[in-house]
């Protein structure tokens, strides 16, 4: 079957569930009774087994169906994951995403099989069973103790799995079994309240014998006699009956409270036999041997006796995401066509107006239209908005390993999870929030002795927040540790040849501190392999930049250094400022802008035949807009000039505009391989009219 | 967008939009064409080739428009009532606009009425490198256009230096 159409989902749905492994394993950590958490890891690893099957992935299927028996096996109560055991399922995932990774890249899954890790699965589960066995060893009572045993037979009962056979009953058993006949294990539950036992137990046998034959019974036919057993007891029938037949004979006995009948494997006991401790292999034969039917029933009566933490088995709360994946294009698609309705809704409304139909209903019809056309248009926008959520996912991970590599303490909080941003500027994010999270780790939080001198709590904290201020989102990433030495950074960028120590003479603390940013700088004295390879800040303020965004530092020696990202909500709408230059409207973005002056031609100067203002101090150049456009100015010379101070780092300038429109949230279009020529244009934009206004670069007039 | 078949008696029927520019009508191949709008006002772009006239808003899509008479080397354009811009889509799924006179008619033709021009003719002239063939109809004769040599930066250029 050709299955390769499907690959994106698989892959798209199998890190869903790696995060949802890594998030649930995390919890399970800190809460190991965690039953929803239990549930939702087994759901994860059934699901991704299933899907690793189809796709003909053997090694993940493999992988994943130890996980999902290691899970089985805990929400059955048989083991308990101890902290050692996280780190091997930690590992598991690893190995998981590996293959993820692999088939993302070759659509291979590799050829290594993890034997270690499903070797140490296997262990995590054999642990488990060995104090099982033991239990069921002990008295009956001692077993009821360990409350999460659901070993049936050590809870006072006797389950037909748990049969010990002799060698002759097992050669009759398998001769009958060759002979095609079918074998059918049957444990008979009488009611509590029945006084007479030995003779319900007469009357199943009796019946039983009717269609076939009895070839044991747990316990033998003579302490059933005699009333030597609890309510329930066990037996193993040879006959030609199906399992319904045999069902409704035992049923018809009055006061049998139920039975379970299903497949006895004289093979599968075989295990048992070996062994001679009989629950030991319950959990073999119960999962592989027999059929649905019977397996579906044990739980049962295993939770029932088990009580505790292995009792109750909620019906899993949906904790999927009602969602639908599109396609990005689609979102844009969508978008364009949104905003052709509002330009036809606006150019109805100038219709309207020139037109002269002033009829009140026309009026309100159009109202209407606006208010839905504004309220889709938002609509729009949102669906390409994300929580950020999706890139924090990873960090607890990261700290936990980190804890480990780096031999700290320290706990990652995280606010603002669900603050949402563009779809590109979230999946853009993810690296520099990382580097910087690894570096407050690495250099903030410092080692255990100095906490302690310091008089700080022992578990060094990280946090991150992230949340919307006005158009744009602030993510702080910061933590409680060593802060920056700026004379440190100071000594080590003269070491480096960023500065030279008469320049680094000059520098106050803050620019010290920003030398961090300095692409080829680490002030980390080892080389480690978390961070300090020189590149981290450097790239994050790069990459920062690259989303429109800045990035700043605060930070006190000894108490901590905060990071702090601003970006914009998303890339595709900025706060722009309008403005008229000839007959032409063009958007400056806001955030490049620092002031707007009235300046008076008699304040213009010369400087090397430039023309420049005297800017509360600051020479600044002036740059006639009309002449770096093409076009002529609306405005007599002498008339007071608009200008417009924009700024590129330290530098500032002016730029003389004729007439300001106004500040306006703007949607940008790119504006097509033509017309790309021109670097002083970034984009266009579509204005409510439909009129087109381009969006100025200042960055291209400097 | 070349659609001769000599070699089969009856052709290709492909439908070509006849439009006029300057004095000669020129047929546009009908799969090419996205659109045709009425003229509009066109924002102007600084700083780019004298062609191209600017930008204009198309169902929210920015799509340049340009000028085929100054490409050809004709007269600037004169705006009437019946001036048109044909949005091409090109093969790379680009829109871009080109200002026509007029719009005359739909025409079918067979692709065995067409001929192909050949650029060693003696007299050369200077839009012939935009005409791919000549098709012939009942009425008379249309220039197909060489779209590709319409909407490329690299001709324009080239012939920019060369006129």
């Amino acid at each position: 079957m050709d299955v390769s159409q499907y690959l994106s989902v698989f892959l798209d749905e199998a890190k869903e569930h790696l995060q949802s492994l890594n998030d649930n394993i995390m919890t399970l950590e800190q809460d190991p009774e965690n039953e929803d958490c239990i549930n939702e890891i087994f759901r994860s690893a059934h699901s991704m087994k299933g899907m690793a099957g189809t796709m003909g992935y053997t090694r993940m299927q493999n992988l994943t169906h130890d996980m999902e028996d290691v899970f089985s096996d805990v929400r059955a109560g048989k083991i308990k994951i101890k902290s050692a055991d996280i780190d091997v399922l930690l590992q598991c995932l690893d190995a998981i995403q590996e293959y993820v990774d692999n088939i993302t890249e070759n659509q291979d899954e590799g050829t290594d099989e993890h034997q270690n890790i499903i070797k140490s699965l296997a262990d995590i589960r054999n642990g488990g069973a060995a104090p099982a066995a033991d239990a069921s060893a002990a008295p009956a009572g001692d077993a009821a103790e360990s409350s999460d045993e659901p070993a049936v037979g050590a809870d006072g009962t006797t389950d037909y799995r748990a049969i010990k056979l002799d060698p002759s009953v097992k050669s009759t058993l398998e001769e009958a079994k060759s002979q095609g006949k079918k074998i059918w294990g049957v444990t008979v539950h009488i009611q509590e309240s029945c006084i007479l036992k030995a003779a319900r137990g007469f009357l199943v046998f009796k019946g039983l014998e009717e269609i076939g034959e009895i070839a044991c019974s747990e316990p033998n036919t003579q302490d059933i006699e005699d009333e030597k057993f609890e309510f329930s007891f066990s037996l193993i029938l040879i006959t030609d009956e199906d399992k319904a037949k045999v069902e409704e004979i035992v049923k018809a006995v009055s006061e049998v409270e139920g039975c379970e009948v299903g497949e006895f494997d004289p093979s599968g006991a075989k295990a048992a036999e070996d062994k001679d401790e009989a629950p030991a292999a319950e959990a073999a034969p119960a999962k592989a041997a027999t059929p649905a039917a019977p397996a579906a029933n044990t739980p049962a009566p295993a939770a029932a006796g088990g009580g505790g933490a292995g009792g109750k088995k909620p019906v899993g709360k949906p904790v999927v995401n009602r969602t639908v994946r599109v396609d990005i294009e689609k979102l844009d698609v969508l978008m364009n066509l949104v905003s052709e309705l509002i330009i036809a809704k606006n150019s109805l409304i100038s219709a309207a107006n020139t037109s002269g139909v002033s009829s009140s209903g026309v009026n309100e019809q159009i109202e209407y239209l606006e208010s839905v056309t504004t309220n889709l248009h938002e609509s729009v926008m949102k669906v390409r908005m994300v929580p950020i959520e999706s890139v924090l996912q990873k960090f607890p991970r990261m700290i936990r390993d980190l804890n480990k590599t780096l031999n700290k303490k320290m706990e990652l909080t995280m606010t603002g999870e669900d603050t949402e941003m563009d779809r590109t500027v979230v999946d853009e994010i993810g690296d520099p929030l990382m580097h910087l999270i690894r570096n407050s780790a690495d250099h903030g939080i410092e080692n255990a002795e100095l906490r302690a001198q310091r008089g700080k709590p022992e578990v060094g904290q990280i946090f991150l927040h992230a949340f919307q201020d006005g158009n744009s989102v602030v993510i702080e990433v910061g933590d409680d540790g060593n802060g920056i030495d700026a004379e440190a950074v100071k000594n080590k960028a003269i070491e480096k040849g960023v500065v030279t120590p008469d320049q680094a003479a000059l520098l106050t603390e803050k620019q010290c501190v920003e030398l961090l940013f300095h692409p080829g700088f680490s002030t980390a004295k080892q080389v480690s392999e978390i961070s300090g390879r020189g590149v981290g800040l450097d790239v994050v303020k790069s990459k920062v930049e690259s989303l429109s965004g800045e990035v700043t530092v605060k930070t006190k020696l000894g108490e901590g250094s905060t990071w702090i990202i601003r970006l914009p909500l998303t890339l595709a709408i900025i706060q722009a400022l309008m403005v008229i230059v000839g007959n032409e409207k063009y958007a400056i973005p806001l955030d490049s802008i620092q002031s707007i002056e009235d300046v008076s031609p008699s304040d213009l100067k010369l400087v090397e035949n430039k023309e420049v203002i005297n800017l509360r101090g600051s020479v600044t150049p002036i740059v006639r807009l009309n002449k770096v456009l093409d076009t002529d100015s609306t405005k007599a010379p002498e008339e007071d000039m608009v200008v417009v101070i924009t700024r590129k780092g330290d530098q500032q300038i002016g730029l003389v505009i004729d007439e300001l429109m106004g500040q306006q949230e703007i949607v940008i279009k790119p504006l097509g391989k033509y017309t790309n020529k021109c670097k002083l244009i970034s984009g266009a934009t579509i204005l409510g009219d439909g009129e087109i206004a381009l969006i100025l670069d200042t960055n291209a007039i400097f | 967008m070349n659609e001769l078949r000599d070699n089969s008696d009856v052709g290709e029927l492909i439908q070509y939009i006849i439009i006029k520019i300057d004095d000669e009508q020129y047929g546009i191949n009908i799969k090419f064409i996205d659109n045709i709008v009425r003229m509009q006002q066109i924002t102007r772009v600084p700083k780019v080739d004298a062609y191209l006239k600017g930008v204009i808003n198309i169902r929210g899509e920015i799509v340049p428009v340009m000028s085929v008479r100054m490409k050809m080397g004709l007269d600037e354009d004169v705006i009437t009532d019946k001036s048109r811009i044909i949005i091409l889509k090109t093969d790379s799924g680009d829109l871009v606009g080109i200002i026509v006179d007029q719009v005359n008619q739909v025409l079918t033709l067979d692709s065995n009425n067409i001929e192909k021009m050949r650029f060693d003719e003696k007299n050369k002239k200077a839009n012939a490198s935009f005409v791919s063939g000549v098709g012939h109809y009942d009425g008379g004769l249309v220039s197909i256009l060489d779209l590709e040599a319409v909407v490329s930066e690299k001709e324009a250029k080239e012939t920019a230096s060369a006129s």
